[in-house]
C-alpha cells in the first residue's frame, strides 16, 4: 500500500512526541542560565596563570618562553622582568594571552615544565569589545592553586605531588652541596631556583578538593561577567585588578 | 544565459568512462536550442552547500547539463601552516580539517609521525585509538544521514533525532579530552590523557542504547515511499569511475568495490575484531545512505569487542618528547579509513622541528570531484542531495 512507509514513520515521531512529555529521560531542555549543566572535569576553555600564595610574586611561571614558542596560533605574548640592572628575574614583566586568538588546544600546558600555566573552565566571556577585553593580561590570568584545585581535583593533586617530590629532591641535592651551612634546608629568599619557586607553597596541603563545592558556577549577574577566582585563594585579587565589567 | 555548453570533465584522457545519460539541450529543427539555458550559481551561501561550497550549474528547464563545483572559501592555508609550525603545534589544526570527525584526522595525524620515527603506540593506547575513531565514525554517519535528510526536504525531525544521539558521543569526548569536537587527543606514538574513572561504562551504555536508535531511524525512514522516490537510480555513480577518480570510503563501497582501508591496511589492531564491510550494488544515493546506516551497525559491533577487552597499561611511548621533537629525516605517508574515506597525511621531515612539507590527503575533496558526473542530465533537486550523500566538510576541502 502507497503510504504505509509514511504511516510507519508518523507512528515513531507520534511516540517520540508523547515521550517528550512523559518520559522522564526525553526531558532534556536545560533553563540556561538558571539553570547550567556540571561541567566535566576534564573539560577545558582557555589557559591560565597558577600561583601560590601571592597573586603577583607567587606566579609560577618563569617566563622561559616555551609555552610562547609553541603555541600554535601564537597567542602568548612574553615579557621578561629585568631589575634595574638589568638582571633577569626569572618572572614574567608582560603575560598577554588573546583569548579571541587562542584556539584551547592546552599545548602550552603540556610543554610547560613548571606547571605554570593550566586550563580553565570559564565559557562566559562575552564583551562589547572585540580587541582590549579579550587580551588577557597577567593579572586576569593568575588564579590560584585552589582554584586549580577546585576545576580539576584529580589532575592538581597529582602536580601538587610531583611537585613536592621534586622540592624535596632540590632540598636534598642543596643540602649535599652545603652540608656545614645548617641554614640551607630553610627557606632561603635569596634563591631564584626555578624548582624552588613553584614548590615553596605547594609543600603546605591544600584544602582536600572533596570538601570545596564542586565546580558549579554561580548564577549570573549582570555585574560580574568572568566569575573572579574563588574566595578560598590566600591572598585574593584586589577587585581594581579584575577585568571591567563591560557597560 | 548562455548559448553553448562546454565538454565536460571526465572521459577525455582516459580518466573512466563517461556517464551515458549526458543530455544535449533539446533542439529544435532548424538547430537552435528551444529555450535559453540558465546559468545558476548556487552557494556560496545557500543553506543546502553544507558550507561554504559553490556550484555553477548550467540549467535546461529543470534539469543539468553542466556543473562547475567552486571552493576554497574556507582556505586557511593549513598545509603551509604545517610546515611553520612544529610537529606537535600541526595536531589541533588536524582538527579543524574535518570538524566532525577530530578522533580520526588526530589518528591519520599521529599514524604518520610513528611511521617517520618508529615510535610505537602502546596496547591500551591502541585499543583507545580503536574506541574513539568507531565512535567518531558513528556520530559522522549519524549527523550525515540527519543532513541528507534535512536536504531532501525533511526538515528538523531526522536531523534533531541525529543530533540527540550525537550528543551522547560528544559527551564522551568532551569528559575524554576536554573538548567535544576539537579534542585534540592523540599524540605521536599514543594518547595524551588516560581513560577517566568510568568512562568505560558510559561508552558502554551509548553503545548498549545506540542500536535502539538505528531501529527508530530505519523505522522512521527507510520505508518511506518519498524518500525511495526521491534516491533510487539518483546520482548513480560506476564503479570503474569511482576507482578512476580515486573516490574511497563509503562512496566507493556503494558502488560494490570492496575496499576498506581497516581491511586492507590492517593499520591499528582491527584485524583483531570481527566486523563486515557493507557494500552497494548500485551506487545511488539509496545505497549511500544505507552504507552509512549498515556501517554504524558495524561500528557497534567493533565498540562491543573493545570495550570490555581494554587492557591496562601505558598510554604512551615512553620516547616521545613532548619538547624539541625531531625526528630524523625522512618521509612517511600515514592512511587511514576515516568516516568520509581515506584520509592521509604525507611528511617529509629535514631533521628539524618542523616539517620540510606537510601534505593532507582529504577524502572529502577527492570524493567531490566526480560531482558533475553524477549530477548531469538530474534535476536541480536532485543535485542537492548527491552533493549531501558525498558528505563534504568544506573545512576538509578547503584547508
Amino acid at each position: 500500500m502507497l503510504g504505509k512507509g509514511l504511516l510507519k514513520g508518523l507512528s515513531e515521531t507520534a511516540r517520540n512526541f508523547v515521550g517528550s512529555y512523559t518520559d522522564e529521560k526525553r526531558l532534556v531542555t536545560v533553563q540556561y542560565p538558571e539553570e547550567r549543566l556540571p561541567l566535566k572535569e576534564n573539560t577545558r576553555n582557555f589557559p591560565f596563570l597558577v600561583f601560590d600564595g601571592d597573586p603577583v610574586k607567587g606566579l609560577r611561571c618563569v617566563a622561559c618562553k616555551i609555552c610562547e614558542k609553541e603555541c600554535p596560533p601564537q597567542c602568548i605574548y612574553i615579557v621578561l622582568e629585568r631589575d634595574e640592572k638589568g638582571k633577569p628575574q626569572k618572572h614574567p614583566r608582560i603575560f598577554d594571552i588573546d583569548i579571541s586568538v587562542c584556539m584551547s588546544c592546552q599545548i602550552c600546558v603540556e610543554v610547560c615544565p613548571f606547571d605554570a600555566i593550566k586550563m580553565d573552565q570559564v565559557y562566559e566571556l562575552s564583551r562589547f569589545d572585540r580587541f582590549d577585553d579579550l587580551l588577557l593580561k597577567k593579572r586576569d590570568l593568575a588564579k590560584s592553586n585552589d582554584y586549580y584545585h577546585s576545576i580539576h581535583p584529580a589532575e592538581a593533586t597529582e602536580v601538587d605531588d610531583r611537585l613536592t617530590a621534586e622540592k624535596a629532591k632540590a632540598e636534598a641535592a642543596k643540602a649535599k652541596a652545603a652540608t656545614p651551612a645548617p641554614a640551607a634546608s630553610a627557606p632561603s629568599t635569596k634563591s631564584v631556583d626555578p624548582a624552588a619557586i613553584p614548590a615553596k607553597t605547594a609543600a603546605a596541603p591544600a584544602p582536600a578538593p572533596s570538601t570545596s563545592a564542586p565546580p558549579q558556577p554561580a548564577p549570573a549577574t549582570a555585574a560580574s561577567v568572568i566569575p573572579p577566582p574563588k574566595p578560598v585563594a590566600p591572598a585574593p585579587i584586589p577587585p581594581e585588578n579584575l577585568p571591567k565589567p563591560s557597560p | 544565459m548562455i548559448s553553448e555548453v562546454k565538454e565536460h570533465f571526465h572521459g577525455e584522457n582516459g580518466g573512466g568512462g563517461t556517464m551515458t545519460y549526458h543530455v544535449e539541450p533539446k533542439k529544435a529543427q532548424d538547430g537552435a536550442p528551444q529555450g535559453d539555458l540558465l546559468e545558476v550559481s548556487m552557494g556560496p551561501h545557500h543553506p543546502s552547500t553544507h558550507g561554504v561550497f559553490r556550484m555553477d550549474v548550467v540549467l535546461d528547464g529543470e534539469q543539468v547539463v553542466k556543473l562547475k563545483p567552486v571552493f576554497g572559501y574556507l582556505h586557511r592555508n593549513h598545509e603551509k601552516i604545517g610546515e611553520n609550525t612544529t610537529y606537535l603545534g600541526s595536531m589541533p589544526y588536524t582538527d579543524r580539517l574535518d570538524y566532525f570527525s577530530s578522533m580520526t584526522n588526530n589518528w591519520a595525524y599521529a599514524l604518520t609521525i610513528e611511521k617517520l620515527t618508529g615510535l610505537q603506540a602502546p596496547e591500551r593506547a591502541e585499543y583507545i585509538r580503536v574506541i574513539t575513531a568507531e565512535l567518531t565514525r558513528l556520530q559522522n554517519h549519524t549527523c550525515l544521514i540527519g543532513f541528507l535528510l534535512q536536504d531532501m526536504g525533511a526538515l528538523g525531525t531526522p536531523l534533531m533525532y541525529a543530533f540527540r544521539e550525537r550528543e551522547r558521543i560528544l559527551d564522551l569526548f568532551e569528559s575524554l579530552s576536554g573538548a567535544r569536537m576539537m579534542c585534540n587527543y592523540m599524540r605521536f606514538g599514543g594518547c595524551r590523557v588516560d581513560l577517566p574513572a568510568g568512562w568505560i561504562e558510559e561508552a558502554l551504555l551509548v553503545v548498549e542504547n545506540y542500536p535502539r536508535f538505528l531501529d527508530e531511524f530505519e523505522r522512521l525512514l527507510n520505508e518511506n515511499e518519498i524518500l525511495i522516490a526521491r534516491t533510487r537510480g539518483v546520482g548513480v555513480l560506476k564503479p570503474d569511475l569511482a576507482v578512476n577518480a580515486g573516490v574511497t570510503g563509503p562512496m566507493l563501497r556503494a558502488t560494490g568495490v570492496n575496499y576498506d582501508l581497516r581491511k586492507v591496511d590492517k593499520y591499528g589492531i582491527y584485524e583483531r575484531f570481527d566486523f563486515r564491510v557493507p557494500l552497494g550494488e548500485h551506487g545511488d544515493v539509496y545505497d549511500r545512505y544505507m552504507i552509512r546506516v549498515l556501517e554504524m551497525r558495524e561500528s557497534l559491533k567493533i565498540l562491543e569487542q573493545a570495550l570490555p577487552n581494554i587492557p591496562e597499561g601505558p598510554i604512551i611511548d615512553p620516547k616521545y618528547k613532548v619538547r624539541n621533537f625531531k625526528p630524523k629525516a625522512g618521509e612517511a605517508y600515514g592512511r587511514i579509513e576515516g568516516p568520509k574515506g581515506e584520509l592521509g597525511f604525507y611528511v617529509i621531515s629535514d631533521g628539524s622541528t618542523n616539517p620540510y612539507r606537510y601534505r593532507v590527503r582529504p577524502p572529502s575533496l577527492i570524493n567531490l570531484t566526480i560531482l558533475e558526473d553524477m549530477c548531469l542530465g538530474q534535476t536541480i533537486a536532485d543535485a542537492v542531495i548527491i552533493l549531501g550523500s558525498v558528505d563534504i566538510v568544506l573545512g576538509e576541502v578547503d584547508r
